[in-house]
């Protein structure tokens, strides 16, 4: 693969992923990828459905283990260490790594005990620590000030972009060093996704954020580098600023022109 | 070419052939169910509605006449009309089903008159329905009270209803203070007496011989005061004139209560309704069922699906978690869901059989080996009781657990489970906080389907313990209080023995409808009950704060 990011010694890369593939079953999904993703910065996966975007992204928390027959290989470090090795505490790991996914999917209780359900099945019970993480992780998701007077109140009553903001808060609540957010804003209105996107740009002074989505003028409004894949591979790797206005590849250049197929 | 036009509501358009089939199908359905339920409704109220007493002279030399007796009396029952097969086609006759009542005097309380075998009726204001503890009701007309002191009080008397009404106040109390001294003390003691028994090597210490003496001693007090009850409860006649014109004594011990139907107001005949019920619903049966209530019976039922619950919920809850969350699915958890719906689709007598080898002989065999050897020979545990009951009926149910367990976690959103492992809750935690409170409403649905199968069975509860008269209830004051080995008494048996197995089925008619009535109230109850957990649930989880 040719597009591998560029070393840059300054930047403190937190996700190294070194010739990485992935299969279902017989069928082989990501072909041998490698890519550096830095710390405290926002990268975003483009490119065309199916091409093994979100399927990359749940190997960093190694989701794709609830699926019968599935198989990694290559090498997958975080902050060093291997992910990709069947003696890693998928939970610790978890915890390490938040995820954000493209429906919205509060648990069927009140706000308050979506936000700190991370602390309580880590046995948290400290009730002070649990309302400030409360106010604290609503606060940063831009949502303390819809639902501050309702905590208690069922979470299922929230707005689409209300439910995906607590899903973010939710997972903030056990800070975690990097967010994968799977397409967030695919099912939100444009209001609901610009306060979304602000809350990104937000996010990412503090966390590592690795975002899929189809819609390029989010992933040029929110992030700071970008990875196209196609069919499995990854085509380029950059700069969403250099990515976007001069793509090296040629199919980057047809994708993100929409001269595509 | 212009397109065919509709207006809406104007034409109905081709193919709607369909809603008049799928109506069909529903109305059927729904007719038949209430049809069912209007029967036993219409009929199981019927009962205990007053109806009037009738006087009737013959027509002499007609078919009718028993035993030369041109007149007949009693409380008309139903009427109903009978074919009676001719030469020329079929003749119509309409008859009366007439209680008669009296028994001890006509040797049978209910007869069939054909109406046009009478001369005359007539609907003597005065005629008394009395309803005894031993042969049946009483009909006739009042001639006098003797009262226990000695007192005799003819009926045209203004005080006579007043007198009458403070004998039988005396007597139920004496009969309640006699049933307590009897059932309750005389059982306790007796309770003593066994444990004392069954205690090893107790006997033959001398503390234990001045205990059985002074239970002993209890005992022949007791005794005494209730043959001292007894004699007071002989005393004191209402005397009545049957209308045959015989006159009859019945002891005022002997009477359960009395009523007037034929001068009875619309309020009256309300009160009449309500207190039949209640003490339907509340009485111990008597004469072989046919009289009295049923609330052992009802009590037996409730309690033994209640146990049922218990026992079938944690297992088939389990069961499938294990079959829908853990298991690799499969060829082999395949056959497994198979074998779990075939074995809902088992007769039920099967289960029976199965409960009276396994649970009964098999596992309470064992049990009364290890624990209560003392009594045998006597089982304890090694025969039929409310616990094996339940147990067998639980394995029935099961499947339906099982089933409706699964389906309720199967509709619990991928993206829930996802959200809660990504989190880092483990599989244990996820299916805990939050599968399985989100789908705690489809595993009631599962529960209010399997009470209702388990509250209605028969056939396998005559195998492991149902009787058709049980001297003591599976609950009591007596330790430890739920007696898990007692035999018990069950609505649905309690219908097959008074329907099939009743010595006066004219008798048992009407209470069989009455049980019936409240058989499928009990089961309506047990489900609301579910039905009400299952929203709160619902509320609780879904939409609620919890």
């Amino acid at each position: 693969m040719n597009a591998t990011l560029e070393a840059d010694p300054a930047l403190d890369i937190v996700i190294d992923v070194k010739n990485v593939s992935f299969y279902y079953g017989a069928h082989q999904a990501l072909f041998n990828l490698n890519m550096r993703i830095p710390r405290r910065q926002c990268t975003a996966f483009i490119g065309p459905s199916g091409c093994g975007k979100s399927t990359f992204l749940r190997c960093i928390n190694r989701m794709n283990d609830l699926i019968d027959g599935v198989r990694m290989e290559g090498s997958l470090l975080l902050d060093g260490m291997e992910l990709n090795s069947p003696h890693v505490d998928v939970i610790a790991l978890r915890r390490r790594v938040g995820m954000v996914f493209q429906k919205s999917n509060p648990f069927p209780k009140s706000i308050y005990e979506n936000v700190i359900y991370g602390l309580r099945i880590a046995g948290v019970n400290n009730r002070s620590v649990l309302d400030e993480t409360v106010e604290r992780c609503l606060r940063k998701a831009a949502l303390w000030d819809e639902v501050k007077d309702r905590l208690h109140d069922s979470a299922l009553q929230l707005s689409g972009g209300q439910m995906q903001r607590l899903c973010i808060a939710r997972s903030i609540a056990v800070n975690p060093e990097v967010i994968l957010m799977d397409e967030p804003c695919s099912a939100l209105d444009p209001r609901a996704t610009s306060r979304v996107e602000d809350l990104i740009a937000e996010l990412r002074q503090e966390y590592t954020i690795v975002i899929v989505t189809h819609n390029m003028q989010q992933a040029a409004r929110v992030s700071d580098w970008t990875a196209f894949f196609f069919e499995g591979k990854l085509i380029e790797f950059g700069s969403t600023e250099q990515l976007f206005r001069k793509p090296v590849n040629q199919q980057t250049q047809d994708y993100i022109t929409g001269r595509f197929g | 070419m212009k397109l065919p036009h509709h207006k809406l509501g104007d034409t109905r358009p081709a193919g709607e052939t369909g809603v008049w089939l799928t109506s069909m199908g529903l109305s059927i359905g729904l007719f038949m169910v209430l049809a069912l339920l209007g029967l036993i409704l219409v009929n199981g109220i019927r009962v205990f509605w007053p109806k009037p007493v009738i006087r009737i002279e013959l027509v002499p030399g007609s078919a009718s006449i028993q035993r030369d007796q041109l007149i007949v009396g009693g409380i008309i029952s139903s009427t109903r009309d009978r074919m009676i097969p001719q030469e020329s086609g079929k003749a119509v006759e309409r008859e009366w089903h007439i209680q008669v009542g009296n028994k001890d005097a006509y040797g049978q309380s209910f007869r069939y008159i054909a109406i046009d075998d009478a001369a005359s009726t007539e609907f003597p204001i005065d005629a008394i329905v009395i309803e005894r503890m031993e042969y049946g009701h009483a009909v006739g007309l009042p001639v006098a009270l003797a009262l226990p002191n000695g007192d005799r009080l003819e009926a045209g008397a203004d005080d006579f209803d007043a007198a009458l009404s403070r004998a039988l106040i005396e007597v139920r109390k004496h009969r309640k203070e006699l049933l307590k001294i009897e059932k309750k003390q005389i059982g306790r003691i007796n309770h003593a007496m066994t444990r004392l028994r069954l205690a090893p090597g107790k006997l033959a210490t001398p503390e234990g011989i001045e205990q059985q003496a002074a239970l002993q001693a209890a005992y022949e007090k007791l005794a005494a005061e209730a043959a001292r009850l007894r004699a007071e409860l002989a005393n004191g006649q209402l005397i009545i004139r049957l209308f045959t014109g015989e006159e009859r004594g019945i002891p005022l011990g002997q009477v359960v209560h009395v009523h007037y139907p034929n001068r009875m107001t619309v309020r009256e005949k309300v009160a009449f309704f309500l207190h039949g019920i209640r003490a339907f619903v509340a009485d111990e049966p008597r004469e072989a069922n046919t009289e009295g209530g049923i609330f052992p019976a009802i009590f037996g039922t409730f309690v033994m699906t209640l146990l049922m619950s218990l026992a079938v919920m944690p297992f088939g809850i389990l069961a499938a978690i294990y079959l829908r969350e853990y298991a690799r699915q499969g060829w082999f958890t395949r056959s497994v869901r198979i074998s779990v719906n075939n074995l809902a689709g088992v007769p039920s007598i099967v289960f029976g059989v199965f409960g009276l080898g396994f649970f009964v002989y098999f596992t309470g065999g064992s049990i009364d080996q290890l624990f209560f050897s003392n009594a045998l020979p006597t089982p304890t545990f090694g025969t039929g009781g409310i616990l094996w009951a339940a147990l067998t009926l639980a394995l029935m149910t099961v499947p339906v657990v099982i089933v409706s367990t699964e389906e309720a976690l199967a509709a619990v959103p991928r993206g829930t489970r996802e959200g809660s492992l990504a989190l880092g809750a483990s599989k244990w935690q996820t299916i805990y906080r939050i599968v399985l409170p989100a789908a705690a409403p489809g595993i009631m649905t599962g529960l209010v389907l399997a009470m209702a199968r388990g509250a209605g069975e028969v056939a396998p509860l005559m195998l492991v313990g149902v009787v058709k008269l049980a001297p003591t209830l599976p609950i009591d004051d007596l330790f430890p209080f739920i007696h898990l080995d007692r035999k018990f008494m069950h609505l649905g048996f309690h219908i097959y023995d008074l329907g099939f197995q009743s010595p006066d089925s004219d008798a048992a008619r009407p209470m069989v409808f009455a049980t019936t009535l409240f058989l499928i109230a009990l089961v309506v109850v047990l489900n609301l009950g579910a039905i009400i957990i299952r929203e709160r649930l619902r509320r609780k989880y879904a939409t609620g704060a919890f």
